[in-house]
Parts: C-alpha cells; sequence; structure tokens
C-alpha cells in the first residue's frame, strides 16, 4: 500500500479519534476528495517541475504516532531561543507537550489549534478564519486540512502587542523508523496589535520525516507580523511549508524563511491583499551542502491599490545541492500604484550545485512598479583577495564575504538573540570561528 | 628588505613585465610612476601575491626569503601591505571587526597570542587618531558607501593598525582632496620608520610633494627605464611621459 492509499485508508480512524463536529467534518472530506483526485504532486506538474518527491515517499511512513514521547527540555534548549523569555507552543512527533509549552490565555490566546477547534468559545474565529485562506486546490495543503487537528493558535486581539516572541516548535523524536507529521497553524492578529513568532521543525535523530505543515495567518487592519522561520534540521528531515497570509490594509507582514538543513525543504509562501497601503516582505538565506535540496516557491497576489511587496532572497549552494527560486507576482487590473520588487540572489560555490531561478510577473495593471532580478555568481575575487592580502585566510574571507552577501537579510531580523543566533548558525554552517560574532 | 630580480609576468598570453629589477631597503622610500599600462598596479598586484597574474620567470625576496610562491595571506604575516586603489566593500563587517580579524589572524599566523580587547580598542582608538577618523566610522561597513577620500584614508588607517614591513601604496592619492590626500600623507609619513619600507605607486608627481621619495622610477611597458632621485618626479611632472616614450622609441 502506498503513502496515498495508507492516508486515504487511515481517514475514518481519525475523524474517529478527534472530536469532530459536522462543519469540520464536511471541509476535511472536502479536502480529502481533492487529495484523493491529484495525489502528490510529481514534476509533471510546473509548480513542481524542479522538486520531487518521489524518493521521499518510498518511505514506509507512520502517519500517527504509536505512542506519545518524553524529551527532556535540557536536550532540546539549544533549539529554542532561550537567550529571551518566549511563550511555547511545542509539539513531539504531532502531539502537544505540555511540560515543554509556555502558553497563555492573557490577554492574548497563545494555545493549541485542537481546543479551538473544539471549544465554543473559539467557534465565532474558528468560523471566521480557519481554512480561510488557503488554496483549497492546492493538493497537498487539502491533505493537511483532511487530518488537520494540532498545531499552534494565535489570537492577538485588537490593539495588543504580544509581549514576548511566541516560538512553535515541532520536534520529532524519529522513534518511528519514518514519520509523517502535518501541523495546522492558525495565526490571527487583530487591528493595530502586533507579534513576532518563530517556527522552527526539528528531528532528533537521524529517521526520515516528512512534515507537510500548514500555517494561514491573517493580518487585519495596521497589524504587525513578524515571522521567522528556522529550517535548520538534520539531513534525513523532509519538510513541505505552505503558509498563508491574508493582510488587510495598512497591515505590514514579514515572513523571513532562514533554509540551512534538512534534506529537502519546499516553501510554498503566499500572500493576498485585501487592502491598501499594505507592506509585505519575503526574505530567505539559503546556504546548504551536500546533496540538499531547497525549494522557494512564493506568490504575492496584489489585487488592491497602492501596495507593496519586497522579496529578498539568497542563496549559496555548496556540493551538490540545488536550489529553486520561483517567484510569482499577480498584479491585477484594480491595484494601480503597486510597488513590487523582487531579488534573488545565488552563489554557486561548486561546480555541481545548482541553482533554477524563475521570476514570474503577471501584470494585468498599467500604473505600477514592479521589479525582478535574479543573479547567479560566484564569491567576488578581488574582495577574496583584499581580505587575504590583510592577513585573512582564504577560509575566513569566503566566510566574510558569504556573510557580507546575505547581510541584508540578516539586518531584517528584529530581535537581537535571534539575529546572533542565526549568525552563529551560519558562522557554524561556514565552518568559521571568526574573533567577534559572525 | 624588498629586492626583486628579473621579474616577468603575464595575463593570459599577455606579457605585461618583461624584467623588472628593484632593490628596496629599510627606511627608504620609493616612488614608481609611469603613464597608464605600464604595469604598475600589476606589479603591486604581484608583489601582494595576486593569482590572476603568472609569474613566468624571476623572484621577489622579502628579508632574503622567497616568498614568489606563498598565498596572499602567508605574505600580509610577514609583513606586505598593499593599499588598494579601489578598496572592496564589504556590508555587513565593520571596520573594527575586519581589523580585529585581520590583526589576530596575523598574530595567530606568527605564533603570538590574541591581542585582547581592550588593547585593541586603545590602538584603534590611537590609529584613528592618527589618520583624523572619526569613531562612528569605525562601527560602520568595510568601505560600503564610504567616499572616495574616506576609502583611501580607511587604507592607511589599516595599514597604521598591520604595522607592515613593506607597505605598497597604490594609487593612494587617485579620489582626493586636497585636504584628504595631506591627511592620508601625513599619516603614512608618521608610520615611516628606519625599519619599515614604502613604495608609492602613482601617476601624478602630486602625492610626492607630501610623502617624498628616496628614489624614483619609471616604468614603461613593463620594464623599469629610468631611476634617480625626487627631481626625476619633477621633470616627469614637467615633461609629461611622451618624453620617456620617445627616448624608449628613438
Amino acid at each position: 500500500m502506498d503513502l496515498k492509499e495508507k492516508l486515504i485508508s487511515s481517514f475514518m480512524a481519525f475523524e474517529e479519534r478527534v472530536d469532530v463536529h459536522t462543519e469540520l467534518h464536511d471541509l476535511r472530506t472536502a479536502a480529502l476528495k481533492n487529495f484523493e483526485t491529484k495525489g502528490f504532486p510529481t514534476k509533471k506538474e510546473e509548480a513542481w517541475k524542479y522538486t520531487s518527491l518521489n524518493a521521499i515517499l518510498k518511505n514506509d511512513f507512520t502517519v500517527f504516532p504509536k505512542q506519545e514521547n518524553a524529551v527532556q527540555y535540557s536536550d532540546v534548549k539549544k533549539y529554542f531561543l532561550h537567550e529571551v523569555d518566549t511563550y511555547k507552543v511545542v509539539f513531539i512527533d504531532g502531539v502537544f507537550s505540555s511540560h515543554l509549552s509556555a502558553t497563555t490565555h492573557e490577554g492574548i490566546d497563545v494555545c493549541l489549534l485542537s481546543s479551538a477547534l473544539t471549544k465554543p468559545k473559539y467557534k465565532t474565529v474558528i468560523d471566521a478564519y480557519f481554512n480561510q485562506v488557503v488554496n483549497k486546490e492546492e493538493t497537498l495543503t487539502s491533505l493537511n486540512t483532511a487530518f488537520a487537528n494540532e498545531g499552534a493558535y494565535i489570537n492577538i486581539p485588537k490593539g495588543k502587542v504580544a509581549d514576548k516572541p511566541i516560538e512553535i516548535m515541532y520536534l520529532s523524536t524519529g522513534n518511528e523508523a519514518a514519520m509523517l507529521v502535518q501541523p495546522r497553524n492558525l495565526i490571527v492578529v487583530g487591528e493595530n496589535a502586533q507579534v513576532q513568532i518563530i517556527e522552527r521543525h526539528q528531528s532528533l535523530n537521524e529517521n526520515a520525516v516528512l512534515t507537510n505543515s500548514v500555517t494561514e495567518i491573517f493580518a487585519q487592519k495596521r497589524a504587525f507580523v513578524d515571522v521567522y522561520k528556522i529550517q535548520n534540521d538534520n539531513e534525513a528531515a523532509n519538510l513541505v511549508d505552505n503558509t498563508y497570509v491574508s493582510q488587510q490594509e495598512e497591515s505590514s507582514v514579514a515572513v523571513n524563511t532562514f533554509s540551512f538543513g534538512g534534506n529537502m525543504t519546499r516553501n510554498n509562501l503566499n500572500f493576498y491583499h485585501f487592502g491598501e497601503h499594505i507592506v509585505s516582505y519575503l526574505n530567505g538565506i539559503t546556504i546548504i551542502g551536500d546533496k540538499q535540496h531547497v525549494d522557494h516557491y512564493t506568490l504575492v497576489h496584489h489585487a488592491t491599490p497602492n501596495c507593496e511587496s519586497h522579496q529578498d532572497y539568497k542563496g549559496i549552494f555548496n556540493d551538490k545541492s540545488t536550489g529553486v527560486f520561483n517567484g510569482k507576482i499577480f498584479v491585477e487590473k484594480e491595484a494601480q500604484k503597486t510597488n513590487a520588487f523582487q531579488k534573488s540572489n545565488n552563489i554557486l560555490l561548486s561546480d555541481k550545485a545548482t541553482i533554477n531561478a524563475k521570476p514570474q510577473l503577471e501584470i494585468f495593471a498599467d500604473d505600477v512598479k514592479c521589479s525582478h532580478g535574479c543573479t547567479i555568481g560566484q564569491l567576488d575575487e578581488t574582495a577574496l583577495f583584499y581580505m587575504q592580502q590583510r592577513g585573512i585566510p582564504v577560509k575566513e574571507a569566503k566566510a566574510l564575504l558569504m556573510y557580507a552577501f546575505s547581510n541584508a537579510v540578516i539586518e531584517s531580523i528584529k530581535i537581537p538573540e535571534l539575529k546572533q543566533r542565526i549568525t552563529k548558525i551560519i558562522a557554524n554552517k561556514l565552518g568559521v570561528k571568526m574573533g567577534f560574532d559572525l | 628588505m624588498l629586492s626583486i630580480k628579473n621579474l616577468h609576468a603575464s595575463i593570459g598570453d599577455k606579457e605585461i613585465l618583461k624584467g623588472i629589477n628593484l632593490e628596496v631597503k629599510a627606511g627608504e622610500i620609493h616612488a614608481i610612476m609611469g603613464p597608464n599600462g605600464a604595469g604598475k598596479s600589476t606589479l603591486s598586484a604581484i608583489i601582494a601575491g595576486n593569482e590572476n597574474y603568472e609569474v613566468t620567470e624571476g623572484e621577489i625576496f622579502l628579508d632574503n626569503e622567497d616568498i614568489s610562491e606563498l598565498a596572499p595571506e602567508e605574505r600580509a604575516h610577514k609583513g606586505v601591505f598593499l593599499s588598494f586603489q579601489y578598496p572592496v566593500e564589504i556590508p555587513g563587517v565593520s571596520v573594527t571587526n575586519f581589523m580585529r580579524t585581520a590583526i589576530n589572524e596575523t598574530r595567530k599566523a606568527n605564533g603570538q597570542e590574541e591581542m585582547p580587547a581592550n588593547e585593541m580598542l586603545k590602538v584603534i582608538r590611537e590609529k584613528s587618531e592618527l589618520l583624523e577618523i572619526d569613531r562612528k566610522f569605525l562601527s560602520r561597513s568595510l568601505n560600503e558607501g564610504f567616499s572616495g577620500g574616506e576609502k583611501k584614508r580607511n587604507e592607511i588607517f589599516q595599514m597604521a593598525m598591520l604595522e607592515p614591513k613593506l607597505a605598497i601604496l597604490d594609487e593612494t592619492d587617485s579620489g582626493l582632496d586636497i585636504d584628504a590626500l595631506r591627511i592620508v600623507a601625513n599619516g603614512v609619513n608618521k608610520l615611516k620608520s628606519d625599519k619599515n619600507a614604502i613604495v608609492v605607486i602613482t601617476h601624478y608627481q602630486r602625492l610626492l610633494d607630501y610623502i617624498v621619495p628616496d628614489f624614483v622610477h619609471v616604468l614603461y611597458n613593463g620594464k623599469i627605464v629610468k631611476s634617480g632621485g625626487k627631481e626625476l618626479a619633477h621633470e616627469l611632472e614637467e615633461k609629461g611621459y611622451d618624453w620617456i616614450k620617445q627616448e624608449q622609441e628613438a
């Protein structure tokens, strides 16, 4: 039985386990049907031309964990931003871990989607937002929706500012030989409200993991949302991250994706505008080697006038690693005075590394500023010589240059401790120790 | 200190240096002048170890040690410094952090301990005053958004920090207004001692009014065709390089 059949046949068992009311049942059934019709995406589809799931899907994935697994905080502390106080919503093999978490209901809600889906007091929010911004035709999103039950539920009401960053952490123990996990996050940020969110998926040993995650973010009028995705998993981990952002007027949402690890990572990042004077930021740093694969598939849908979007993706590819950047900007006829910018800058450190960069602009308005630029190059020889001339050995000089190359995106990190953490991960990744915190 | 013997070098199939001989002793300032395309910058790049050029014949000695096969950083560790005509911008790395890395890598290579942070700060303060550099400037990204003058001043600041045995100043005067030129030259003169040597590479005589050379060499078509004292620079300024060209072609 292949994974698709296994999933379809386990759907009834899944629904029996969770406390389902009719509306959710209908929604899940429709989603499962879409997945059943379309199956897993293949390279024959334009959107998946450069990324294959075939080899990954051959694993005999467990679709529900057989037991609850415990993890000691001391063993996983390093994956958290422990230098600062944060709210934490932590899952182990897809199951909520109350002892690792620090949730809250004081003024803001930082808790579990499973309780939000079932408790009556959340019903109005769930009805208004759950599954509302996702692309219902997208097969992996549908697969997630069919089994959507657990994940983070964050609701920052009107005028509230989350007093500390929120960490959403998905840990995989690897106690199952191969495991499929499907987290589902719902983030609603009210009018004039603000929040910073850090999301991380981390497996704790070398057993294969496939994560098919869906996150919905709703930013109301004048809301400020910063999301940081840290993808530094070990090399048996595979991640498909489907993030959908819905923005109302004058809101500002930034999604920063740091892809350093994992075997295969696919980021489907979608922004939809529903008001004027919206700003969207999509930033990414990708530094990979070996046979790692990272695919950024972005969409910004400009449907309203006077909005901005800024995409800035930096990629450094070593060994036989492969990268994909597919950035689609869609500007509707009504979306006059749109400013949409897109940059994808890439450095190939090896002859065998590959990057496929593809900007896609569809513009139907006539008074807009749109630009896109993809560059692919090597490290600047003159700059290397300059640094070597000052006594900096070639390895460190290369690291400094790569750091400098990624700097514009590093600078956009607004949490100082996180910025330090990311630069440390980068220094590790580049195999250098500088005399200062790189 | 520096001894160059019959140096030939090429880039691709093109021979640029065609047998250079040069002796520079500790305590001396040498100027290398010449028209555009004579090979001045090539010579400085080759002394510093730029691997884009191929040395086809000859040797370069620093204190009697052949350095022709050494990597650029190894030459730097032995005391070779090149002030670049076009310093490179490195966003995200502050001047201070860059200097800290450069100094500590050099000390490490020479078997010394890292410089303690407070000492580093003290030296940075001293040397930045010498070059009349604002403290705020030191926390800016290296050369990023610097004016031409600021870049050159920053090069000499780095020279002051690294205290090289042999400093080669490649067109340090280009892009400098007269005030900046004075500050830079003043800095260089204060760094000058009887233990180090300076090679000034320039197209124009102007800089040599401030950094007065003991010897002037004229480089033309890959060879040193004339050597003399500082008066040679004035003669060149007056007569122009055509004089040299005509003499050579005659």
